[in-house]
């Protein structure tokens, strides 16, 4: 390595109305370092990134990149001067092919002939099969990535910039992932690693920088810090972790024989042959990689999709072809992946939110007639049990932060005494100490007798609540197995293992 | 009822010319959405262009001009759409709808001095020896360029759309304006560009109603065209070739029942009258089953939020 820092920041300022993204962030990347952004939710990581990849000016500041001045104006220019970003949300094109999608990504994209030949050698020779002439949208997660991390390579970037690469990925293509950095790091490329999983970082990188509202924190070489204090960095706090009395499951209350169900969107996956059983007081975790029948299996719970007769049993009683609003009345009670739009209703105050889908359990109509009174104080009770940070209970959904309306949600479903509560991603985007909270209310819910099935890819979440575990995989479900005494190995391996991939050649 | 005074050779060489003005403002409109926006102001636009070239030509006595200022008269109209979606972000279907009453009144009060003029006529490009072969000659070798330009149109649109880096941009950004962003793409400029694009074809499709096939200026005379347009866009599963397929239907039920009525067909006016719009539909209906042809981020109103 030589003295001179790749990319050097120095004092990167960016603030938005009402909050400071990005206090004074100094930090340096040398060639063929591997290093870490950790930080929370909101921490201000994406900014940074997004601030070394032209799609944010900062205020103040400077950036260098090889010692000399780097203010890249937009994406194009970051590229051209060697930096290559995969992003977190695929920046994808779902009806464009693998090599198209690759040809949008780079300034001086060759024919599609030449392009696809290339696709092939950079594919081949970092262990990323894939088919240049494939349209993305029927590709799975990790090969989504592999499109994203080639077209990166394509251009020979110094650094590579990837945003919570991870959280799509099975174990096995984690393992597969991190061969091809080590790779590219030893061939001098440096990596600037955004994420929170915390072993990840201590198995990967060599840097770590650590933002808690903004500002550094604090820095270590992750492989001589232990996570818990990593951890603690990150949030500021000593975390607590949820705890259970735990007792023997009760009667059966969901019944799933054999549900099989077609995908009510276009690029969706078929519910496939999924049995299982859920008891009182027991809490199934269900894993999976994102795309592979969660949204579907929740959707047939909550009664937004139908299915056949004699798949679905509540309480021995056949529910498959109630909708929504009758399955609350019997006590199935769901809180879906998606805040914004799915589980909220963006443009509305949290008081109507709560007249949602508290209406009929809550006792908040009568004849017709609403009554916001009782809405109000439910909300308002909501608000108080699970912290919500907002102004009040008339302040719109979409004015809440992401953490703070996922406690919202979760909080509206557990207040309403369910007898089964599914919910998919419950700590999606939430800061740890507030994912905790909810976790607890989760247990909490379990220890009164509810059954429940949380549906989630955080594993180290699965592991911490669930008592059974299962995966879904291709729209199946593998059998459940008590969760305590499962391996990170097996866990990858019902998830569907590798999909194909396999490790760098060379 | 004399059903052989139809000449077919007249009668074929009618229906091209009957379709291009819905081939223009259709082709126009598949680009537009191409790139995610839905315009729904087709026919505002057409008969805004349709008075614009027909005032410029006769002004000027040359109906190329005309032409000019309908492409033009059609663009500055749709940059409203896009001042009002692109910009202030309002909504597309509302703004669409605005644009035809707009354009529909409009028009009326720029054509108020020239109702019951002819206007200049666009001569047939002579093709020499072509014309004379008998049949096909009459039937291809006897419009107007702008027929012509019509049909190199859709096959540029085709060619650019599938083969080139500015064709593959305007999809992407049709297909994921957030992604489109996200690798540094200007989304609002691209679409700014396609939905003038939209308003150009319209304009001239409005003018070739004005200046040739009906030639003479009367209020709402696009009469529907647009919104045929609308449909055929969607219902040819946002395919160029398809598209064209679409509009010779509809081109060809129109000449024919056109001639039906003149040759005294025993089936009531208001029958022959409907039956292009019922037929183009039905059989665009089947042949678009295909659903997942519609740009994904279609209709849905871009804001960069960072």
């Amino acid at each position: 390595m030589t003295d001179t820092p790749l990319l050097d920041l120095t004092g990167l300022t960016k603030a938005y109305p009402g909050v400071v993204a990005n206090d004074s962030v100094s930090l340096a990347i040398m060639p063929g370092e591997v290093h870490a952004l950790l930080g929370e939710n909101g921490a201000g990581k994406s900014t940074l990134v997004k601030m070394i990849y032209g799609l944010v000016k900062p205020d103040a500041g400077s950036m260098k990149m090889n010692g000399e001045a780097f203010a890249p104006a937009e994406p194009r220019a970051a590229r051209a001067a060697g930096v290559g970003m995969v992003f977190q949300h695929f920046s994808l094109f779902d009806a464009l092919t693998v090599a198209e999608n690759i040809a949008l990504g780079m300034e001086n994209a060759p024919k599609l002939n030449a392009l696809s030949q290339q696709i092939r050698d950079v594919s081949d020779t970092y262990g990323l099969p894939l088919s240049p002439d494939r349209v993305v949208g029927d590709l799975s997660a990790g090969e989504r990535q592999r499109v994203e991390i080639i077209r990166c390579l394509l251009q020979e970037p110094k650094l590579l910039i990837m945003d919570e690469p991870t959280s799509v990925l099975t174990p096995q293509e984690v393992e597969i992932l991190f061969k091809t950095l080590r790779k590219l790091s030893a061939e001098g490329t440096a990596i600037l690693y955004i994420s929170h999983k915390l072993e990840e970082i201590r198995a990967l990188c060599d840097g770590a920088t650590i933002l808690r509202l903004g500002k550094v924190v604090g820095e270590c070489v992750p492989a001589e810090t232990s996570a818990r204090d990593m951890a603690e960095m990150m949030v500021g706090t000593v975390l607590q972790t949820p705890t259970r009395a735990g007792k023997t499951p009760g009667e059966v209350v969901l019944e799933l024989k054999s549900l099989s169900a077609k995908s009510q969107s276009a690029f969706g996956m078929p519910l496939r042959d999924i049995s299982v059983e859920v008891r009182r007081g027991e809490v199934l975790g269900i894993g999976g990689v994102a795309g592979n029948g969660q949204d579907e299996l929740l959707a047939a719970l909550s009664g937004e999709m139908l299915t056949t007769p004699g798949m679905i049993l509540f309480q021995g009683r056949e529910v498959g072809l109630l909708g929504p609003n009758p399955r609350r009345g019997l006590g199935i009670l769901t809180a879906p992946e998606e805040r914004l739009g799915h589980a909220a209703a963006p443009d509305m105050s949290l008081t109507e939110n709560a007249m949602l889908t508290g209406a009929a359990r809550e006792g908040l109509e009568k004849g017709g007639l609403l009554n916001w009174g009782a809405a109000r104080q439910f909300a308002e009770k909501i608000i108080a049990q699970f912290d919500v940070r907002t102004p009040g209970p008339g302040n719109a959904a979409r004015s809440l932060s992401g953490g703070n309306l996922q406690k919202f949600v979760i909080g509206r479903e557990v207040l309403q005494r369910p007898e089964l509560l599914v919910v998919n991603q419950p700590t999606w985007g939430v800061d740890a100490s507030a994912a905790a909270s909810i976790r607890q209310a989760l247990l909490d819910l379990a220890e009164n007798g509810t059954a429940l099935v949380v549906i989630s890819q955080d594993l180290d979440e699965l592991m911490e609540i669930s008592d059974r575990f299962a995966a879904l995989n291709e729209g199946r479900l593998s059998p459940p197995r008590p969760a305590h005494d499962l391996t990170v190995d097996e866990i990858g391996l019902m998830m569907g293992g590798a999909h194909g991939m396999e490790v760098a050649h060379v | 009822m004399d059903l052989s005074a139809i000449n077919p050779i007249l009668f074929i060489a009618g229906f091209l010319v009957a379709a291009t003005p819905l081939i223009f403002a259709a082709i126009g409109e598949l680009v537009v959405e191409k790139s995610g926006v839905l315009n729904l102001g087709v026919e505002g636009m057409m008969i805004t262009g349709a008075i614009c070239g027909f005032a410029t030509a006769v002004e000027t006595g040359s109906p190329m001009l005309g032409f000019v200022a309908a492409a033009v008269g059609g663009a500055a109209l749709s940059l409203l759409f896009a001042f009002l979606t692109q910009i202030t972000l309002a909504n597309q279907v509302a703004s669409g709808l605005a644009l035809t009453l707009f354009g529909l009144g409009l028009s009326a009060l720029l054509g108020q001095s020239y109702v019951g003029i002819k206007p200049p006529r666009l001569g047939d490009i002579n093709f020499g020896p072509l014309a004379d072969i008998p049949v096909i000659g009459p039937i291809l070798f006897t419009h107007d360029i702008i027929l012509y330009l019509g049909i190199a149109l859709v096959a540029g649109v085709w060619a650019v759309l599938k083969f080139t880096r500015a064709g593959l941009i305007l999809r992407a950004v049709g297909e994921s304006h957030d992604a489109a962003h996200a690798l540094g793409y200007k989304v609002v400029r691209i679409r700014t560009l396609a939905i003038m694009f939209g308003g150009a074809c319209a304009g001239i499709g409005g003018a070739y109603i004005s200046l040739i096939r009906v030639p003479q200026w009367t209020e709402g005379m696009t009469a529907g065209v647009g919104w045929i347009a609308l449909a055929l866009v969607v219902f040819a599963s946002w395919k160029p070739w398809r598209l064209l397929l679409g509009a010779y239907l509809f081109g060809g039920i129109t000449q024919l029942q056109l001639n039906l009525q003149g040759a005294g067909v025993a089936i009531p006016v208001e029958y022959l009258a409907m039956s292009p719009y019922v037929i183009t539909i039905i059989v665009l209906v089947i042949l678009s089953a295909d659903k997942s042809a519609a740009p994904a981020s279609l209709g849905r109103t871009f804001h960069a939020s960072h």
